[in-house]
């Protein structure tokens, strides 16, 4: 194993290193469903270019079944996501902060609560009166 | 690698397969950042396939260089095959979810032959209905004269 073959593969590790955390970067913004799906395909090529230079360097075939399994899952995940995209308001892909998720929570505590005070209890069934035997 | 040794096949073979594998991570690199900076769907998906294809069928061909065995390729090129035939139907299914879900941005389209054409025969089913429309009134016109 002389210096060159390392230094070759250290920076091909380097560039799909970059390459796998920009496509999460990418995954983790992507205001829409479909630019994650891409950007996670992005990461799953790069995956496979990866075992398949470890395989390379360590000379091992023991892992290119893995190369077959991850380079179709790619596949059924994009089609699966691409098949139940749907038009998403605005703001809703974004991910949320605690607080807001908080806000949300609490509006819809509220707004539950006033929907059970107008309900009609004789007819809608309020709380179990008596105790179940 | 001695520069009094004679190079035998196998360094010359190593070194190719170093090639093959440094383009293949050169592109997957470009995906990348082709991934963050690209403004819309349809640009970031160009950039997604170029790993996916060629960048692939490069890191691959490196290792079947230097695996040098008869083996693996056929498994190696089953890879290719999958991803040749897979990425093209992902690509597309993605490309029309984008399309009708609304996230392709036209002002950034040079040509945009589809919303052209969808515009197109909605005008000709709209004059198809008009034209309709009237031979129904003028047929209703012609029996309430007669009765």
């Amino acid at each position: 194993m002389s210096v060159v073959t390392t230094v070759v593969v250290a920076v091909c590790a380097a560039l799909l290193a970059v390459a796998a955390l920009l496509a999460l970067y990418r995954a983790e913004r992507g205001p829409s469903m479909l630019d994650r799906t891409v950007a996670l395909d992005v990461f799953t090529t790069t995956v496979v270019a990866f075992i398949a230079l470890e395989a390379a360097y360590s000379r091992r075939t023991d892992t290119i079944p893995v190369l077959v399994a991850l380079s179709l899952v790619g596949f059924v995940g994009s089609v699966t996501i691409a098949r139940f995209a749907a038009r998403e308001p605005e703001g809703e892909g974004k991910v949320r902060t605690r607080e807001e998720i908080a806000q949300e929570e609490a509006a819809r505590a509220l707004a539950e609560r006033d929907d059970l005070r107008e309900t009609d209890t004789d007819h809608h069934g309020g709380a179990a009166h008596g105790e179940v035997r | 690698m001695d520069a009094g040794t004679s190079i035998d096949g196998g360094v010359l073979l190593d070194a190719l397969a170093g090639l093959f594998f440094l383009s293949g991570a050169l592109l997957a690199f470009a995906a990348g950042v082709g991934l963050v900076r690209f403004p819309d769907l349809l640009a970031r998906m160009h950039s997604a396939t170029k790993p996916q294809v060629l960048g692939l069928i490069l890191a691959l061909i490196g290792l079947a260089l230097r695996l040098r065995s008869g083996d693996v390729l056929w498994m190696l090129v089953l890879i290719v095959l999958f991803q040749l035939l897979t990425s093209p139907v992902a690509s597309h299914m993605v490309g029309r979810a984008g399309y009708r879900t609304g996230k392709v941005r036209s002002d950034l389209l040079v040509v945009d032959d589809l919303t052209a054409d969808q515009d197109a025969a909605e005008r000709e089913a709209h004059a198809e209905d008009r034209l309709a429309a009237q031979l129904a009134r003028e047929a209703d016109e012609a029996t309430g004269g007669r009765g």
